[in-house]
């Protein structure tokens, strides 16, 4: 009979758990669209509310995009737990050979494709938005966005596992993870600003630094956590 | 091979399960009767490890749940909730729940599932186009597709028609005959009773009738009786 099976393997079920909820996202695409509108539209509102003889287009960017990279990112961390509680679709994973830590990764993994796709659709928009220049600071730009993701969703996916197991999900998913995402989105927002301000990618290295040593930490602390949030 | 000792579940101070113990072997299938509020269904998903125990313990071939891989892969689990994606065809789950056992021929094995339970040919459907009844068998698929030696069904027969109770009973009846044990619950007495050797009728959280003899010596009647006179009096 064993040699049917495969032995379970962390990375490979992973994939499948982040593949399959890629596709779920891809055939009803509800969270992706609500993300994106979300964004655009916010993107809209502070463009016409911005006066750029008040303030400098460079000095108010850095802070709408990590608005909206936080609360669009909500959105689809919600999304990612409810699909498995409507028809308890969890209980079959957990019942399944699948690990508690790959049904985690799987889940942050898919979370991580969602978000970032929110963000470089929102990038190019705020430039256009705002007027900023498209210059190779971008790509710096781009990967402290990416950096501050993968912290940003292993947090939030933690979080919205608990939440899924309560009736005010949406309500309470916000209030237990906006405190965490503190320590990643105050140095994502300085670097991004020091690099849309023209600074060399060298300068902000302290903060990649911060961010990358919260990444590693949130990302275990949150890998060993998270098979408690299972528990009834 | 599947042990119960002396298993309690509170939340708070109320037991909804109280010191429930029983032992079933290969080939064994337990029907499990009971008003709503009994406790079978908390008993069911601490007998696949879904649920600890607040006190006693559940084992499998000797190793507690939900224990390792490999004792989780001995289990299969249906219950009146579907357990499937809805944006997802019929195959795309089943596949998905045979890849998650870490079946080498996961796509062969979804086939022939399909097959069995009558539903190859909605094979390309949208789990959430079926019907309530359709949606069933897919849910019997996924969780019978890794061939599972203990299989814990929660009022299976919701919502399916006649012929997918009849797709259903000669699943569970071969899977019988190969030697798994299956826990079911259902408040269709006849039907529980043409699969059991084992019967117990639960009551706020405990036991209350407990026999044992081959399915054929059950008398239907007889035994809707007794439940009404034992669940009247514990209710």
């Amino acid at each position: 009979m064993s040699s049917a099976f495969r032995e379970p393997s962390l990375i490979a079920d992973a994939i499948r758990i982040a593949r399959k909820d890629l596709l779920i996202e891809f055939r009803t695409r509800s969270g992706f669209l609500s993300a994106t509108v979300f964004a655009l539209l916010s993107l809209a509102i502070f463009r016409f509310s911005w006066d750029p003889t008040a303030v400098k287009s460079v000095d108010l960017a850095p802070g709408v995009l990590w608005v909206i990279f936080t609360f669009a990112g909500l959105l689809g961390l919600n999304r990612s737990f409810n699909l498995e509680q409507v028809d308890r679709a969890m209980d079959a994973l957990l019942a399944s050979p699948v690990s508690r830590e790959a049904v985690f990764a799987g889940k942050a993994l898919g979370n991580l494709v969602f978000v970032v796709a929110v963000q470089l659709l929102a990038l190019p928009t705020l430039a256009l938005f705002f007027g900023l220049p498209l210059g190779p600071e971008w790509w710096g730009v781009l990967a402290v966005a990416v950096l501050a993701a993968v912290g940003f969703v292993a947090v939030g996916t933690l979080f919205a596992a608990v939440a899924s197991n309560t009736r005010m999900a949406e309500l309470l998913l916000p209030m237990l993870a906006l405190p965490f995402f503190v320590p990643v989105l105050i140095p994502a927002a300085q670097a991004t600003s020091s690099l849309l301000a023209g600074r060399p990618i060298h300068e902000v290295l302290p903060e990649l630094k911060i961010l990358g040593a919260f990444d590693i930490v949130f990302v275990a602390a949150c890998t060993l956590a998270f098979p408690f949030t299972l528990e009834e | 091979m599947l042990v119960a000792e002396s298993v309690t579940r509170k939340y708070g101070a109320r037991a909804v399960v109280h010191d429930v113990s029983l032992r079933l072997n290969a080939g064994d299938c337990l029907a499990l009767f009971g008003p709503n509020g009994a406790g079978k269904t908390t008993l069911l998903r601490m007998l696949g490890g879904l649920l600890k125990p607040t006190r006693g313990r559940v084992t499998l071939q000797g190793r507690q749940l939900p224990g390792e891989a490999a004792t989780r892969r001995l289990l299969g689990v249906i219950s009146h909730k579907s357990m499937l994606y809805d944006a997802l065809t019929v195959r795309e789950n089943v596949r998905f729940a045979a890849e998650c056992q870490g079946m080498r021929s996961a796509a062969a094995a979804t086939d022939a599932i399909l097959e069995q339970l009558l539903i190859r040919d909605r094979a390309d459907t949208v789990v959430r186009a079926l019907s309530r009844g359709l949606q069933q068998r897919v849910s019997v698929a996924r969780a019978l597709v890794h061939g599972p030696r203990l299989v814990l069904l929660d009022e299976p027969y919701t919502g399916l028609d006649e012929s997918g109770a009849r797709a259903l009973t000669e699943a569970l009846r071969s899977l019988k005959a190969s030697g798994a044990t299956v826990v079911l619950i259902t408040h269709n007495l006849s039907e529980g009773l043409a699969l059991a050797t084992e019967s117990a009728i639960m009551c706020n959280g405990q036991f209350v009738h407990q026999q044992s003899r081959p399915a054929a010596d059950y008398n239907v009647t007889e035994y809707a009786s007794r439940y009404r006179e034992l669940v009247a009096g514990g209710e």
